[in-house]
C-alpha cells in the first residue's frame, strides 16, 4: 500500500503518522526482549544501567553471570580436575536445563505420536463425531493451567506420580496436544487422499502407506507441532510449580523462583540465552515452512 | 438370468455390506483417535473431575467424628444439644486426640466459625479425663461449648456433599438450617476478585485489539517480502519463554529500571518521584498486554490477508472517502478474525497465573493466584476447588461461543 502521487495532504501526515504508531508498536514488542541482552552483561548486580554502561565503559561490562550459571550450585568452582564434571551433575541452573530437556523430549514424543494419529483420524471423512472431539481435543489450551495443575498434582499424588518425572512429562504431554492437533490438520486439509488410495491398491498395508506416502508429506506439520509442543513444555512453569520436587526443577521453574527469591542478573543471562533458543526455534519453523511452500508448490493439486 | 426377485434380495445384501464396510471404516477412523481420547481422559479429565469434586464433597468431619455427625444429622438445629450429642463429641473427640487427626477437625470447623480453633484443641487433650455429664463438664473446659451456634458449625462441618464451599466462593454463606445468607460486609473478598480478573482480562484484550489492529493491518497491506520480515517482529515474542518476558518487563519497569529512568531523563518526572509502574495493576496490565498481543495479532492477520483490496477501492471510486472507505467496507470484513482474536486473549487472560504473581503485587492478582494460594498457604483445597468451578464455567462458557462465532477447527497458529 505505497503513498499514491496524488494523495493530499492530510492523506500524507495520516501515511506517516500510522507507520510512526506501528514503529512505537512494534518497540513495546520487541524492547523488552531486546534489553535484556546488554543487562545480562552488567558487573554490577543490579536490573538497571549503570552509568559506566551507558557511557560502554568495558570495566561496567562482564561476563560473570554467564559463569555464574554454571557454577552455582557447584561443589568446588574452584577445583582443577573435575571441573566439567562438577557442573554437569551440580551446577542448578545446569540440571534445571538438563530436567527441562529431557521431560520437554519425553512430553513431545508422546504428544506428536498421539496427536499425529488422532489427526489423521479425524481428516478422514467418515470420521464420526468429527467437531466435538476436535473440540475436546484443544481443551487443554483452554482450561486454566492452575486447574489442570491442581487436577494432575491431586490425582497423580494418589498414583505415586507427584514429584517425578514422569508425573510432569504426562501432564506437559496433555499441554502439548491441542497445539500438535491444530498444526497437522492444518497440512492434512490440502491432502490429496487419491495418494493413499493408490497405495493401498498397489498392496501396501495401511502401516506403510502411512509412513511411506502419508507421513513425508505432512512431515512440516508434524515438525511444527511437535515444536510448539516442546515449546510448550519448555515454557511451562504452573505445573511444574504444582507436580516438581527440586529434582525435577526446569528452567522456568529456577527462573520463578530466582525472579520471588534472589533476583540477579543470572535470570538475565540465563533469558538471553533462552531468547537465542527461540531465534534459533523461529529459523527452524520458518525454513519448515519454506519447504513446505516449495513442495507443495511441485506437488500437482 | 436373473429375475426381478432376485434383484430385489441382491440389493438388500449389498445394502447391508456396504453399511457394514461403512461402518468398519468409521470404525478405524475412530480407532485412530481412541488412544489420544483415553490418554485425555485419564491424565487429563479424570484428574481435573476429580479435583473440582472436592468443590462439593468434604468429608473431614464426618470420617473422624463419626459419632457426633450421626446425633447431628438427628438434631434440628434449633433446640438447646442433649447429652447424647455431648457424650457422642466427647467420644470422638478422644479417638481423634489419639489419632492427631483433632486438628484437621479444628480446621475444617474453624471455616465456618472463624475463632474456634482452640476450642477444639484444647478441649480434646482434656477430653479423656471428663465425667459424665458432659453437658456440664465439657462447659467447664471451655464455656463456648454452651453456645448454640458452635453445635450449628459442627451440623454444617459434617455434611458430606455441602453447597457450603461453592457458597463461599461466591461471598455467600451456608447456614445450619441449609439456608444460604450473604458473607458478612468484610469478609466478602471473591466477588471483588473475580470482578478484578475480568477486568484486568477485559482491559487486556481492549489494549491487544487497540495495538494488534494497526499492526495486522499494516503486515497485511505491505508486500509479502516487507511483511514477512515484520511478521517475525510479532513471532520473536510469541516463541520467547513467558518468564523471560516477565523478567524483562521488571527489567523495563522497576523505579530504576530503563522507563523511568528515560521519563527522568527527558525530564517528564523528577529523580525522586518515579512512577510506580510494576508491582501492581499497571504492570500486570503492561506485561499481560504483551504477552498476549500475538495471540491478537495472528488471527486479525490471516483474516485482512484475505480481504481483496479491490474492495476498498471500488468503494473509493464510488466516492467514498478513506474514512468511511475503510468504516463502512473493510472493518466490517474483519469482525471474523476480531471475534476470534479477541475471544482468545480474554480466554488465556482470564485463568492467568504466572505473570500476575510476580509482578501483580497485591492489587494486581488474579483469581488464579487465589485459588493457588488456597491451595499452597491455606491449604483449603475445597475452596480453591470451587473457585475453580466458577472459573471453569466461565471459560467452557466462552469456549462454546468461541466455537459457535470462529469454530475450532479455524483455530490457526503463526
Amino acid at each position: 500500500m505505497a503513498l499514491p502521487a496524488y494523495a493530499g495532504w492530510g492523506e500524507r501526515v495520516w501515511y506517516y503518522a500510522f507507520r510512526f504508531i506501528c514503529f512505537l508498536i512494534f518497540v513495546f514488542l520487541i524492547a523488552p526482549i531486546l534489553i535484556v541482552l546488554p543487562l545480562s552483561f552488567n558487573v554490577e548486580p543490579y536490573f538497571s544501567f549503570t552509568p559506566g554502561m551507558l557511557s560502554f565503559d568495558p570495566d561496567a561490562y562482564s561476563l560473570r553471570w554467564y559463569k555464574d550459571i554454571l557454577t552455582n550450585g557447584m561443589a568446588n568452582p574452584e577445583a582443577t580436575t573435575g571441573w566439567w564434571a562438577d557442573v554437569w551433575n551440580n551446577a542448578q541452573w545446569v540440571r534445571s536445563m538438563r530436567n527441562s530437556f529431557f521431560i520437554g523430549f519425553f512430553a513431545t514424543l508422546i504428544a506428536t505420536a498421539l496427536g499425529t494419529m488422532a489427526a489423521v483420524g479425524l481428516s478422514r471423512a467418515e470420521m464420526p463425531f468429527k467437531k466435538k472431539i476436535m473440540a475436546f481435543l484443544i481443551s487443554p489450551l483452554i482450561v486454566p493451567l492452575v486447574v489442570t495443575a491442581a487436577g494432575s498434582f491431586r490425582a497423580f499424588s494418589e498414583l505415586g506420580l507427584a514429584y517425578t518425572h514422569l508425573g510432569v512429562i504426562l501432564a506437559h504431554a496433555v499441554l502439548g496436544i491441542p497445539f500438535v492437533i491444530i498444526t497437522v490438520t492444518a497440512t492434512l486439509v490440502g491432502f490429496d487422499n487419491s495418494l493413499v488410495q493408490a497405495s493401498y491398491s498397489m498392496g501396501a498395508s495401511p502401516l506403510r502407506t502411512f509412513f511411506r506416502v502419508q507421513l513425508p508429506l505432512i512431515l512440516p506439520g508434524v515438525i511444527s507441532g511437535a515444536l510448539f509442543a516442546f515449546v510448550t513444555s519448555f515454557d511451562e512453569v504452573v505445573v511444574v510449580i504444582a507436580m516438581a520436587s527440586v529434582e525435577q526443577r526446569t528452567i522456568p521453574r529456577q527462573m520463578f523462583s530466582g525472579i520471588r527469591e534472589q533476583i540477579s542478573p543470572t535470570i538475565l543471562a540465563v533469558a538471553t540465552i533462552l531468547v537465542i533458543i527461540s531465534i534459533a526455534l523461529l529459523t527452524t519453523l520458518e525454513l519448515i515452512r519454506r519447504r513446505g511452500e516449495r513442495l507443495r508448490g511441485v506437488t500437482p493439486a | 438370468m436373473t429375475t426381478t426377485a432376485d434383484v430385489g434380495i441382491d440389493d438388500k445384501l449389498l445394502q447391508k455390506r456396504l453399511d457394514k464396510a461403512m461402518f468398519n471404516r468409521r470404525l478405524r477412523a475412530f480407532m485412530l483417535v481412541l488412544p489420544i481420547l483415553l490418554f485425555l481422559l485419564v491424565v487429563f479429565i479424570i484428574p481435573i473431575a476429580y479435583f473440582l469434586f472436592q468443590g462439593i464433597y468434604d468429608k473431614t468431619f464426618s470420617s473422624i467424628m463419626p459419632q457426633t455427625t450421626e446425633v447431628l444429622s438427628e438434631w434440628d438445629g434449633a433446640s438447646e444439644p442433649t447429652e447424647e450429642m455431648f457424650a457422642a463429641l466427647v467420644a470422638d473427640m478422644v479417638v481423634a486426640r489419639e489419632n492427631k487427626t483433632i486438628g484437621r477437625v479444628a480446621t475444617r470447623v474453624n471455616r465456618d466459625l472463624p475463632g474456634s480453633r482452640s476450642l477444639f484443641t484444647s478441649s480434646a487433650r482434656q477430653a479423656a479425663r471428663l465425667e459424665p455429664p458432659f453437658m456440664e463438664s465439657l462447659p467447664e473446659v471451655k464455656d463456648k461449648w454452651g453456645e448454640i451456634e458452635v453445635w450449628q458449625a459442627m451440623k454444617t462441618a459434617s455434611r458430606k456433599f455441602t453447597p457450603g464451599y461453592y457458597a463461599a466462593a461466591l461471598d455467600l454463606k451456608l447456614q445450619s438450617d441449609g439456608s444460604i445468607v450473604r458473607q458478612d460486609e468484610k469478609r466478602r473478598i471473591h466477588l471483588t476478585l473475580m470482578v478484578r480478573t475480568l477486568q484486568i482480562s477485559f482491559l487486556v484484550t481492549v489494549f491487544c485489539l487497540l495495538l494488534g489492529y494497526p499492526i495486522a493491518y499494516l503486515l497485511a497491506t505491505l508486500p509479502v517480502k516487507t511483511s514477512n520480515l515484520l511478521l517475525i517482529l510479532v513471532l520473536l515474542p510469541f516463541w520467547t519463554s513467558i518468564l523471560v518476558r516477565t523478567t524483562a518487563w521488571i527489567a523495563m519497569l522497576q523505579s530504576q529500571g530503563v522507563v523511568n529512568d528515560l521519563l527522568v531523563f527527558f525530564g517528564v518526572t523528577p529523580d525522586d518521584a518515579r512512577f510506580s509502574l510494576i508491582y501492581n495493576k499497571i504492570g500486570t496490565l503492561i506485561a499481560m498486554t504483551h504477552i498476549l498481543l500475538p495471540f491478537m495479532i495472528l488471527p486479525l492477520y490471516s483474516v485482512m490477508k484475505g480481504i481483496p483490496p479491490s474492495y476498498v477501492r471500488a468503494a473509493k471510486s464510488l466516492g467514498a472517502t478513506n474514512w468511511t472507505a475503510f468504516w463502512r467496507v473493510y472493518a466490517p470484513q474483519t469482525v471474523p478474525g476480531l471475534g476470534a482474536g479477541a475471544i482468545l486473549v480474554f480466554i488465556v487472560a482470564i485463568g492467568y497465573y504466572i505473570t500476575p504473581a510476580l509482578v501483580g503485587g497485591q492489587e494486581g492478582t488474579m483469581i488464579s493466584n487465589t485459588i493457588d494460594g488456597h491451595m499452597r498457604q491455606s491449604l483449603n483445597w475445597n475452596l480453591a476447588a470451587a473457585l475453580a468451578g466458577v472459573l471453569m464455567v466461565v471459560v467452557l462458557t466462552l469456549y462454546w461461543v468461541y466455537d459457535k462465532v470462529v469454530g475450532i477447527d479455524n483455530m490457526k497458529l503463526g
